[in-house]
This record gives C-alpha cells, structure tokens and sequence, in this order.
C-alpha cells in the first residue's frame, strides 16, 4: 500500500509542476459555474456591452435560459436584440465581418471558447485594464493586449480609467491605476463585481457543461468508491485459500 | 482437464466450437503466479483502456464530421448539442491519455521484473508494436479536432519526415497528400485513426494475450513457476486466472475508474496536459503558434528529437529511442530476470532511466530554450546509456546477483 502511494504520488506530481495552462500575472476572477445569479447578470452585461461587436455563435438562446434558470420570454425580451432572432438560435450578431474590419481594422473574435482558449483571468483581467491613451484610435489602451483595436465597451459603467505611471531606470513605467472620480455609474468595487459576472459567463458558454459534470461527478465518484469497496471484500473472501 | 462433454446448449456449442476450451485455456485453468503484485494490475487496466476508446469512439464517430470547416465545430457540437456529448468526448480525451499513463507502468513493469527476457521475447516484440501503433493511433487522432495544436502539430510531425534525405519530401507530400496538411490529410487520417489502426492493435492485443498464455506470465520474482509442478501437472505457486486474478483485477479496475473520473469530472483538461488550451482556437494555417507542443505523452521523444541539432539526426535518434526497445531481449544478458535479486548498479540504472524519461517528458513540454535543450541532451544520454549499460553490465559478467528462491515469495 506504501509503494503504491510512493508510486502515485511520484506520477501524478510532475503533472501538477508543469500545468501547461495559460497564466501569468492574471487577476483571478473566482469563475463558479454553480453561481446562477452572477451567470444571469454576466449574460445580461454581454448582450448589452458586447454583442453589439462580439459573437457567441456556439451557444444556444435557449441553452442559456435551461442552464441559467431564466424564463424563455425573459430571454427573448432581454437577451435577444437581433430581429428576427428564435430563442433556439445561438448568440449572433448583425455586425458583418467586412463593417468590424472598416471600423475597427480587425473582426472582432468569437467569444464562445475564449475563457478555455486564453484561461477566465485573462478576460477579467483585460476588462480591467483599458487606461486612458489620447493616441489610441479608441481612446484606450490595455495592458494585457498592447495596442488593442477594441474600444472600451465598458466605460460608461467604470469611468475614465487612468494609467499611473513612475519612473524607474530613465523610463516611465505604468504601476496602476487610478478611475476619475464621477465618470462611471459604478463604484471600483462594483466594477470589478461586474466584471466578474461576464468572465463567469464567458467561461459558462466556453464549458455550458461544466456545474453539470461537477455536479454529477460526486455520484459517479460515490458509486467507484462503493464499486471498489465490494470488489475489494470479494477478492479477499475469494483469495482467503491463497497461501 | 476432463474430456466430459456437458449437454444442452454449452455442449452444443462446444461439439462445434471451442469454447468452454477456450474458457479454460485462458481463463479458468490458466496458471498465474500467486505472487503478483501492483505493477500487475497495468496490462488488464490497458485492455479496458483500450475498450474504452473503441466504445466511446464509436459514439463519437457518429457526431464527428471530418472536414475542414466542419470538424471543429463538430467536436463542439458534440460537446454542447449531442446528448451526454460532452460525456463520451471526455471519456476519450481522459481515456487517451490513461492509455499512455497504463501502458507506461505496464512496460516499466517488464522492465523491472525481466518480464521481456527468454522466453518471452516476442511477447515483448509485440507488445512494443502495440506501442508503436498506439502512438500511431494518438497522434492521428489529435489531428481530428482541428485546433491550432492539431493542425500545427501534425504539421510539425508529418514534416520531419521530410527530413530523411532523398525520399524525404516525397514521402511526406505521400503522407499528407497534399502540400500542407489539410482536409486531405484529415480524411485519411480519421479513416486510419477509427478503421485501420484499431483494428491491427486489437489483432495484436490478442497475439500479444496468446504469446503470453503459451509461455506463461512472469512474476515478481521472475522465477519459472512451471519447474514446480504438483501430480496434477499445476504449478504450486500458480492460482487459476478465474476467479483469483479477475476479482483481483475488479479492484484495480474500480480504483482506476476513481482516477478517471477524478479527471474527468473536475479536471478533463488536466491543467492543460491532457488538452491543450491553443487547441480551442481552430486550425488557422496562416497562423504559427508561438510554442507548439506535443501531448505529454509523446514528449519524452519530442526531447530527444530536439536534443540533436540536426533535424534527420534527430529524427533518426528519436526513431532509434523506439526501436531499440524491440532488441531489449537481446541488449540484456542477464540470466536473472527480477530487481530483486539483480545487481546494485542495475538498480541504479533502472531508477536513473525512470527518472530520466519523466526529465525528457518535462522538458518536451516546455520551449526549446538553451538550457532546455542541454537538459534534453542530458535526458538522451541516460536514455539510451541505460541500454548500452545493461549490455556491457551482463554481456561481460560485470553483475554479482543474489541467489534465487525455490518458490515464489510473498
């Protein structure tokens, strides 16, 4: 039994050392896909700010008012802004390909699978980081993509974000940030709650399965443990005339 | 045992087929040693991996729409609109990777306890073909999702190929059918990945059950159970496979299926290891990854085939990493098969080669910075200085081994 620990351990540690998942200096936003009334708010925050460009074209209207708890009228009404729009599409938008690239220079991407693709840190981080750049097309810049093409969609609710800069070694170097007071509805705090809920649900329609999978892995894990107890009992009434 | 026929419809049967034969050649009257212990449990948990990915292949080759547009759609479509989808895409990404997990213990095992040495040295044979067909099997599967890992990946891959001199960019245009990978290489790759592939693994899974029945399973003490026989002709220390091992068997399986589905349920990706974040972007070829990386289990080779500078030298190193498992048999001398009784500086070696594969594994994760690449240099030569160690050690009578027992011990 100590061997086997022994062995265990020594081959599920390596894995645990190098997570070869997306990281670095990223906020954590506390992603919980058990957590319905933050999803709610997140998907009522991305039909608002972010789908007048972005698209979530592999998740269902409907899916989302099954997953989430929301009445299918609730959604039509709130939710779904695209005329002619049936609750069982998914979450498209009118803007073509060639107009983002007029306007903006680039498409704006997909959002369906970027909580998995860049990791949920890296959303929330992202919408926490546009400061104020009077060089930008947009106004803004961001420091988690450098030069970004996006304009903040969110400045009415944060306010006019600043960068605060220092000087370290001859260079000015941005250390933080600071919000003008009064240009945002909503306090930093607030903000950053909001924020919060639209990385939970990103990260929801990145993985719509995933309270479901952690829901019923309990069963399944209680039914293995109970599987191997039987079958742990049995191999010893079996091998009871093994000497 | 008995020449008695039963009646009825088993009797039938057996007038006409052999299977309650069979049952007992293989199952009821197969002699196993009494003295297996946790590395045993490796080479039945394989064959339920390997159940376990034709199943849930099936199911999702009924989903899966190999095309250049439509395939990874497909997989998410799996994922979100096929009914339990989600489940059976899991279970073949997480059953992947426990295949490798197995199948790695599983030829540790042998080569800790001599199970490759004479006689059962074509048991080991085919055992590494299944290895290599596996490997085979992985990597073309990967391709199927067509995310920017699985394309660049098997672009990578396919052309190394195109490293061999002469026939080299002939054989590799042959390979993808075309001049970069695309919906022509996926189609020939999903009809080898669920047709042709399995179908030679399982035929030598059975030649590989066969060989070992006919010579019989080693055992931790790697001594011949067959030299100790009662009047009956049955081994002393030998036990029935059915019931003692499949009961014994029922326990591994269970604790194997906690672990799977410890993954499966809360962390199917496996921080990235099992799948890779960049495959959720789809295939773009006009887009190089900044990195890319092989799945973990192929890793170790990736390091080797860096370690060279030269690209054909690194793939011809990284091919004889393979090959020179098939000439194990032959490499090690010894007359003693087990750890146990086996020399110190064997001990050693065997311990610095486990610990170099799991170094090769790491580094072929990571970026191929400077010091990387010295490491996997380091990584090789452990590597493959343990084979050239075990020939010199016993082909020159360098090792002092300690004495047998009779019998098997507990």
């Amino acid at each position: 039994m100590k061997k086997l620990l022994l062995v265990l351990t020594l081959v599920l540690t390596p894995a645990l050392g190098w997570s070869a998942a997306p990281g670095g200096d990223m906020m954590d936003p506390n992603v919980n896909p058990h957590d319905k009334a933050s999803l709610q708010r997140g998907a009522q925050l991305f039909a608002n700010y972010c789908m007048a460009c972005h698209e979530a074209s592999m998740i269902r209207y409907n899916r989302i008012a099954q997953d989430l708890g929301i009445d299918e009228d609730l959604v039509e009404r709130y939710l779904i802004f695209k005329p002619d729009t049936l609750v069982q599409e998914t979450m498209t938008n009118a803007m073509s390909e060639e107009d983002a690239e007029r306007w903006f220079g680039v498409a704006a991407p997909d959002l369906s699978l970027t909580a998995r693709r860049h990791g949920p840190g890296y959303i929330y981080t992202f919408l926490n980081s546009f400061y104020v750049d009077e060089d930008a097309a947009t106004g803004y810049d961001n420091t988690v993509i450098s030069g970004t093409a996006m304009p903040h969609a969110l400045e009415s609710l944060q306010g006019r974000q600043q960068g605060v800069f220092e000087e370290q070694d001859g260079e000015e170097v941005l250390v933080g940030f600071e919000v003008e007071e009064g240009t945002g509805t909503m306090s930093e705090s607030e903000y950053q709650a909001a924020t919060q809920d639209l990385t939970n649900f990103l990260d929801y329609v990145a993985e719509p399965v995933k309270a479901e999978r952690q829901r019923l892995g309990v069963w399944v894990l209680l039914f293995f443990a109970v599987f191997t107890v039987l079958a742990y009992f049995l191999k010893k009434e079996y091998w009871k005339d093994v000497h | 045992m008995s020449e008695t026929r039963s009646g009825g419809l088993v009797g039938w049967i057996d007038d006409r087929f052999p299977m309650s034969k069979m049952w007992r050649e293989h199952l009821s009257e197969y002699y196993a040693p009494k003295n297996f212990n946790f590395w045993y449990y490796f080479g039945s948990l394989a064959l339920l991996a390997l159940v376990i990915q034709i199943i849930s292949g099936i199911f999702l080759t009924m989903n899966y729409i190999p095309s250049e547009d439509r395939a990874f759609e497909s997989v998410e479509y799996i994922m979100r609109d096929v009914e339990w989808g989600w489940l059976i895409r899991y279970i073949h990404t997480t059953g992947a990777s426990a295949f490798f997990v197995v199948v790695y213990l599983h030829m540790f095992r042998a080569l800790m306890y001599g199970s490759y040495q004479k006689p059962r040295e074509l048991l080991w044979i085919f055992g590494c073909l299944i290895f290599v067909l596996l490997m085979a099997e992985a990597f073309m599967g990967y391709m199927l999702p067509w995310g920017q890992m699985s394309y660049w990946g098997g672009q990578v891959i396919i052309s190394l190929f195109g490293a061999i001199p002469f026939l080299g960019p002939d054989l590799a245009l042959w390979i993808r059918g075309d001049y970069v990978v695309s919906e022509v290489t996926l189609g020939r790759f999903f009809a080898l990945h669920v047709a042709a592939v399995p179908l030679v693994i399982i035929l030598l899974v059975v030649a590989h059950i066969l060989a070992l029945h006919e010579v019989g399973s080693n055992n931790p003490d790697g001594i011949d159970i067959k030299k100790n026989k009662d009047a009956n002709g049955v081994p002393k220390d030998g036990i029935p496979f059915h019931p003692y091992y499949s009961v014994k068997d029922l326990v591994g399986v269970g604790v194997f299926f906690l672990f799977f589905s410890v993954v499966l349920f809360y962390v199917p990706d496996f921080f990235g290891l099992f799948i890779e974040a960049p495959n959720f972007e789809k295939a773009n070829p006009l887009v190089t990854p900044d990195h890319i990386a092989p799945v973990w289990y192929f890793a170790a080779f990736y390091a080797i085939l860096r370690a060279v500078p030269d690209t054909f030298g690194g793939v011809l190193l990284m091919g004889l990493a393979v090959l020179i498992l098939f000439v194990l048999p032959w490499l090690d001398r010894g007359r003693v098969r087990s750890i146990r009784y086996r020399g110190f500086s064997f001990k050693v070696a065997l311990g610095l080669f486990a610990v170099g594969f799991i170094l090769l594994t790491y580094l072929g994760t990571q970026p191929a910075t400077a010091m990387n690449v010295i490491m996997s240099r380091i990584g090789s030569v452990i590597y493959f200085g343990y084979f050239i160690f075990l020939f010199v050690y016993t082909a020159f009578g360098l090792e002092r081994t300690k004495p047998l027992p009779e019998r098997v011990t507990s």
